[in-house]
């Protein structure tokens, strides 16, 4: 059991922070070129160049790029109509088709938006090209943007998620050991001998729990760890506040662990129970999808979900560089989550029925 | 006050259903009381309450000098219990049961270790201190309980049929334990399925459905119901 308990983490790090990605690289384009001109090779080429694409086919006829989306052989389709150059040349303007698999309404706007950038560059490559000679200083003026990315220049996504990942292995490791622990101790029958003697309740709870919570603080060393050493995300904050936010985090699932299996009877019924909580704890955590973008009644449920404010700590130790202060108000939350889960676990645990 | 269990219309009721009903019956100090019963009868129902584990629904019992009410605490440091179900930890060895189960009962470090020591020398185990219980055989393993709920001294053991599943010498061996236990001063409360362990008890009660049908000796039980043995007063009786 020991080494699952290690092995699988370390797995579950190195390959979820890989997977877990919603960089949108090598998207698959095919394309029709009604046109085969200049212009149109032209601009099929700037999509070839990019990272952001693999051009897999060019179709003669629209009806045939739309089957490749249907079979899922392309993401976008991109239709060039005829006379394309000569428009462009002669009035200054034209017109493109471009159809997206809009499966995925995010993945979709993201590759809308790409497609669009590539045709922005090639517009004002062609009109350049187009009006060469315009006087010095009567050029068309263009507002520029430029971006600062903060706390994640390279808007590396593993950065992110790394830390979400951290938070997920040891609540499941913590939240599962002790579920099923005192329902397998209830199994196996010695559970009956512990109430026969004369130990104290919380006795038992601690000396229960305590070696959980040991192994979810060393998880969280490793977890730190191997998120440095193997994806480079910094620890710009002061670790002792995410040790002492995890240590009193571990508690309240610890807690919920012991108080489930105060109710169950069988290992089977603690972890569907434990299932059930720790996949809308982590759906609504905000580790994939931001919380600001749920409704507003689901942002409500996630102010009841630990996972949410560790991940937000860990994010804003690990990342941003907080502080004590600067964390307090998610530490009060789980301050009172692990005093209310802790009083329901020794108050339902009856040595006598 | 001589009788050290004391039990007066105990019952446990299950909604209409009377698992326990109103027995009354006493056990003297030092000895072997024998608590027989068909499966269902509700014998581990009312060793349950006795040892402070179930909550008795009404009546009055009181255990080593503690109302099964009022301090089931206290009665759990006065008792030994072994159940049925074997109740040790497999994934300890035996040198860590022994020292887990002692802590339990607040022996001091020392104590636990010439324990120790004496238990494995008695149940001339001296060699497997370190071996897992799981990978014993079962009748070392019930030995070894029964010799661990007996490591606080208690003044009551209660044994759950003890001898479940285990072969006829183990289980002469293990009768022999509870005797010299017997002999000095410890009083055995012991549930069974096997009527030749019933004619080793000092008394035997029987249950059927919940209520204490007999309670006397064996040799009495056995002229009342003018039978040659305690196999045939059980048949006797829990046939109706």
């Amino acid at each position: 059991m020991l080494p699952i308990i290690f092995i699988m983490p370390i797995l579950q790090i190195l390959i979820l922070s890989n997977a877990a990605t919603f960089d949108i690289k090598k998207i698959k384009m095919a394309y029709v070129d009604h046109d085969k001109s200049t212009f149109s090779r032209e601009l099929i080429s700037k999509f070839q160049a990019s990272p952001y694409f693999v051009v897999t086919a060019d179709f003669p006829a629209s009806k045939l790029g739309l089957d490749a989306i249907q079979q899922g052989k392309a993401a976008v389709l991109l239709e060039i109509p005829t006379d394309f150059e000569k428009d462009l040349i002669k009035d200054k303007e034209s017109s493109l088709s471009i159809q997206v698999n809009a499966i995925n309404g995010a993945i979709a706007g993201i590759e809308n938006s790409y497609v669009n950038q590539i045709i922005q560059k090639f517009n004002t490559n062609i009109r350049a090209k187009l009006m060469p000679v315009v006087p010095f200083g009567k050029g068309l003026k263009q507002v520029v943007v430029k971006p600062s990315f903060w706390y994640n220049q390279n808007l590396d996504y593993k950065i992110y998620m790394v830390p979400g990942i951290i938070v997920l292995l040891i609540t499941m490791v913590t939240f599962f050991l002790s579920g099923m622990n005192i329902v397998r101790e209830k199994e196996i029958g010695t559970l009956e001998q512990i109430n026969v003697t004369p130990i104290k309740k919380y006795q038992f709870i601690i000396g229960k729990l305590f070696p959980f919570w040991v192994i979810g603080i060393f998880l969280l060393f490793l977890g730190m760890n191997i998120g440095r050493i193997a994806f480079n995300v910094p620890i710009v904050g002061n670790p002792a506040v995410i040790l002492l936010f995890a240590s009193i985090y571990i508690l309240v699932f610890l807690g919920f662990g012991f108080f489930i299996s105060n109710f169950t009877e069988t290992q089977q019924q603690a972890m569907f129970i434990a299932w059930f909580f720790v996949v809308i704890f982590i759906l609504m955590s905000g580790l994939f999808t931001p919380i600001e973008s749920m409704p507003s009644w689901a942002q409500k449920i996630t102010e009841y979900n630990p996972i949410r404010y560790f991940i937000e700590v860990i994010r804003m130790v690990m990342l941003k560089g907080s502080g004590f202060k600067d964390v307090l108000p998610q530490l009060t939350r789980i301050i009172i989550f692990s005093i209310v889960m802790n009083t329901l676990a020794v108050v339902s645990y009856k040595k006598v029925n | 006050m001589n009788n050290i269990i004391q039990v007066k219309n105990l019952t446990k009721q299950y909604g209409d259903f009377f698992a326990v009903n109103k027995i009354s019956f006493e056990v003297k100090k030092g000895e072997i009381f024998g608590f027989l019963g068909a499966n269902g009868a509700g014998k581990t129902t009312a060793m349950k309450m006795l040892i402070g584990v179930s909550k008795p629904t009404s009546g009055d019992a009181n255990v080593a000098g503690f109302d099964v009410f009022k301090n089931p605490e206290k009665i759990k440091k006065s008792i030994g219990y072994m159940s049925q179900k074997f109740a040790l930890y497999d994934d300890l060895t035996v040198n860590e049961n022994i020292t887990f189960f002692g802590g339990i009962y607040g022996l001091t470090r020392k104590v636990i270790k010439q324990k120790t020591k004496a238990l494995l020398q008695y149940l001339e185990i001296e060699n497997l201190g370190k071996t897992l219980v799981g990978s014993l055989p079962l009748g070392i393993k019930q030995k070894l309980a029964f010799s661990i709920a007996l490591i606080h001294e208690p003044k009551i053991v209660f044994l759950d049929e003890p001898t479940g599943g285990v072969d006829p010498i183990t289980r002469r061996q293990f009768w022999e334990m509870i005797y010299e236990k017997a002999h000095q001063g410890t009083t055995i409360f012991v549930t069974t399925h096997y009527m030749d362990e019933a004619e080793y008890c000092d008394r035997v009660s029987i249950m059927v459905s919940g209520k204490i049908e007999a309670l006397d000796t064996p040799k009495k039980l056995k002229e009342i119901y003018k039978v040659d043995s305690m196999n045939e007063v059980f048949l006797k009786l829990a046939r109706g």
